[in-house]
């Protein structure tokens, strides 16, 4: 039944219904709200036996997930952002130890300059971290990728890392479908670890592995992610025959079959996109979507055979690297390595800044007029940028560049008072 | 689609006006999705929040700039932030203030708006009697059901009932129904002006 629901609710609702057994979590903007949704569930007693541990930092909170996923609990937090940048190091040990914790990304810029609000740095910062990365396009697919990542996570015994648009989604109020408590039963089995700390059966993990076995050991990691991109579609499929509709998979092409323009993207800007594609298309341009569900692992294959009759690629990413440019690009070229495809990268949507149909519209007349090149930064206040470059050439303390840039557009008074 | 921009400040109920506007189209049957202007809430502060309603389901993800309604629920924001910024010619505009229109200084929106649709309701007074403190959000949602004809009273009364318990529930609720009635009167007097 469809209720009128905060993304942040829902997911929260959606993760009770998996039967979590510790929930752990320290509280950071936009996040909040989905675990203090599910504090409430386990203070009522709904829960029960689940343990709410209240963490001192999200270091502790991966770490608290680690132990209790080790000693074989169905274990699970949420962060964003600088939250996500302090559990790295135990990020890497979840994975590496697999261990299958689910964890929801509340996608959100990261400092600094500080910024609460949403992109996809945080999250693409962590591309490395062995866990696996779904991106939810609306929150309907937030909500039914929870209940797919413990299948997922618990199958492949690999941590899943559900990203889902900040604000954008978190804090968006719409009919969402929660899948009953029966349902979900019927979906995802009760969780039986691939190993388990048992002081009755003592065994250790957590060994350290020197040059003679290390490369296999982080080789089997990748095997394990290989394996992945076989399962992921094949969850998808059985969630869609249970549940009767699609979420998740590797990727959701919408009018691109045969289209000569391609935007991929990932995350919420998917809704906005296809209402522009719509809007071309009716004005006979030959353009379609993708959203890449999956980037880690990355599925090479199937981008290739979803974008090798187009002409163009348009990847537009929530996030860059400084000093080169494209996150997803880099992948998005290599799965189209020697196919005569044009790839664009627009970054766009960085600390907040709205992707509208407007600016999409524009963007996409340039690339039509060829006047795109390889790296383009969406609605970017160039005027902006100059004045700060000659501000800074003029020598002396000319201070930070945000401060600059603010006392520029006139926001705040910033700098020296 | 319809869309509604909702302008107040911190603590005064911004963004669950436009849940509970949502919730209400809902209850309708319709599709409806309601945001913040995501920002660094402080009491006080101007705070900006949306809600579409659509009889599709609606996927698009951007801030509302271009409104077929603005909402004002602290006329002090008048002079500070482009409230009308983007409203459509045909739009809608309700603003909680026992002042009128000409009295707030806002004549000249007539000349770029349908006079009838430009209205301003004493939301806070409204909700100070029934509710004991003036928190304008119901009433200023009667008001505006009442102003477009969006979605139907009963609608918004079952989602205040939904969102509110005990005292607030029936507080909220009267405040709604008695700012559609002064919103409906005052339609009917402009009418029949014209006639």
């Amino acid at each position: 039944m469809r209720e009128q629901l905060e993304g942040s609710q829902a997911v929260a609702r959606a993760v009770a219904r998996c039967r979590p057994e510790v929930v752990c979590a320290y509280p950071i903007t936009p996040q909040t709200h989905i675990v203090e949704g599910l504090s409430r569930l386990v203070h009522a007693g709904e829960l029960a036996p689940c343990e709410f541990v209240n963490v001192e930092s999200e270091f502790a909170a991966m770490s608290v997930a680690i132990g209790a996923c080790a000693a074989g609990a169905r274990a699970y937090t949420a962060t964003a952002s600088q939250g996500l940048l302090y559990m790295t190091e135990a990020l890497f040990n979840a994975s590496g130890l697999g261990l299958p914790i689910v964890m929801t990304v509340g996608n959100r810029a990261i400092g600094s300059p500080i910024n609460i609000w949403n992109d996809q740095g945080d999250a693409m910062a962590l591309r490395d971290c062995g866990w696996i990365q779904l991106y939810a396009s609306d929150n309907q697919e937030a909500v039914d990728l929870h209940i797919q990542a413990f299948r997922i996570a618990e199958a492949l015994a690999l941590p899943v890392m559900v990203c889902m648009d900040g604000f954008v989604l978190t804090h968006a109020f719409e009919p969402l479908e929660v899948p009953d408590q029966a349902q979900v039963d019927a979906f995802l089995p009760p969780f039986s670890p691939h190993q388990v700390l048992d002081p009755d059966e003592p065994m250790t993990i957590g060994a350290m592995v020197g040059p003679e076995a290390f490369t296999e050991v982080r080789y089997l990691a990748h095997a394990k992610h290989l394996e992945a991109l076989e399962l992921i579609p094949r969850v998808a499929d059985e969630f869609r025959s249970r549940f009767g509709r699609h979420s998740g998979g590797l990727l959701e092409p919408y009018q691109s079959a045969d289209a000569k323009t391609v935007v991929l993207t990932l995350g919420s800007v998917f809704g906005t996109l296809v209402e522009v594609v719509d809007e071309l298309r009716e004005r006979g341009e030959s353009i379609g979507a993708v959203a890449l569900k999956c980037f880690r692992p990355f599925p090479m294959r199937e981008l290739r055979e979803a974008l090798q009759g187009a002409e163009r690629v348009i990847a537009l990413e929530r996030a860059f690297s400084v000093g080169v440019g494209g996150i997803v690009s880099a992948d998005v070229r290599a799965a189209l390595a020697g196919l005569p495809v044009q790839v664009n990268t627009v970054i766009a949507g960085l600390g907040g800044r709205p992707i509208t149909r407007r600016s999409l519209r524009t963007l996409f007349q340039e690339a039509r007029a060829g006047n795109l090149g390889e790296l383009h930064f969406l609605d970017l206040k160039a005027d902006v940028v100059e004045r700060e470059l000659a501000r800074q050439k003029g020598g002396g303390r000319s201070g930070p560049h945000a401060e600059g840039v603010l006392r520029d557009i006139g926001a705040v008074a910033a700098g020296p008072v | 689609m319809f869309s509604v921009r909702i302008h107040g400040r911190g603590g005064q109920g911004v963004v669950t006006a436009a849940e509970l506007l949502s919730a209400a189209a809902f209850a309708e049957g319709l599709e409806s999705q309601a945001f913040p202007s995501f920002g660094s809430e402080r009491m006080g502060a101007p705070v900006v929040a949306f809600c579409r309603v659509d009889e599709r389901r609606i996927r698009l993800r951007e801030p509302i700039a271009e409104p077929d309604a603005v909402v004002v629920q602290d006329p002090t924001l008048l002079h500070h932030v482009d409230v009308f910024g983007g409203l459509l010619a045909d739009g809608y505009v309700l603003i909680n203030s026992a002042r009128s229109m000409d009295e707030l200084g806002l004549d000249e929106l007539r000349g770029r708006h349908h006079p009838e649709r430009l209205v301003t309701v004493p939301a806070s007074e409204l909700a100070r009697a029934r509710l004991g403190r003036p928190i304008p959000n119901a009433a200023l949602l009667g008001a505006l059901v009442a102003l477009t004809g969006l979605i139907s009273l009963p609608a918004l009364e079952r989602a205040i009932a939904a969102r509110f318990n005990g005292a607030a529930r029936e507080g909220n609720r009267a405040a709604a129904g008695d700012a559609f009635a002064w919103t409906d009167r005052l339609a009917r007097a402009r009418e029949s002006a014209h006639a």
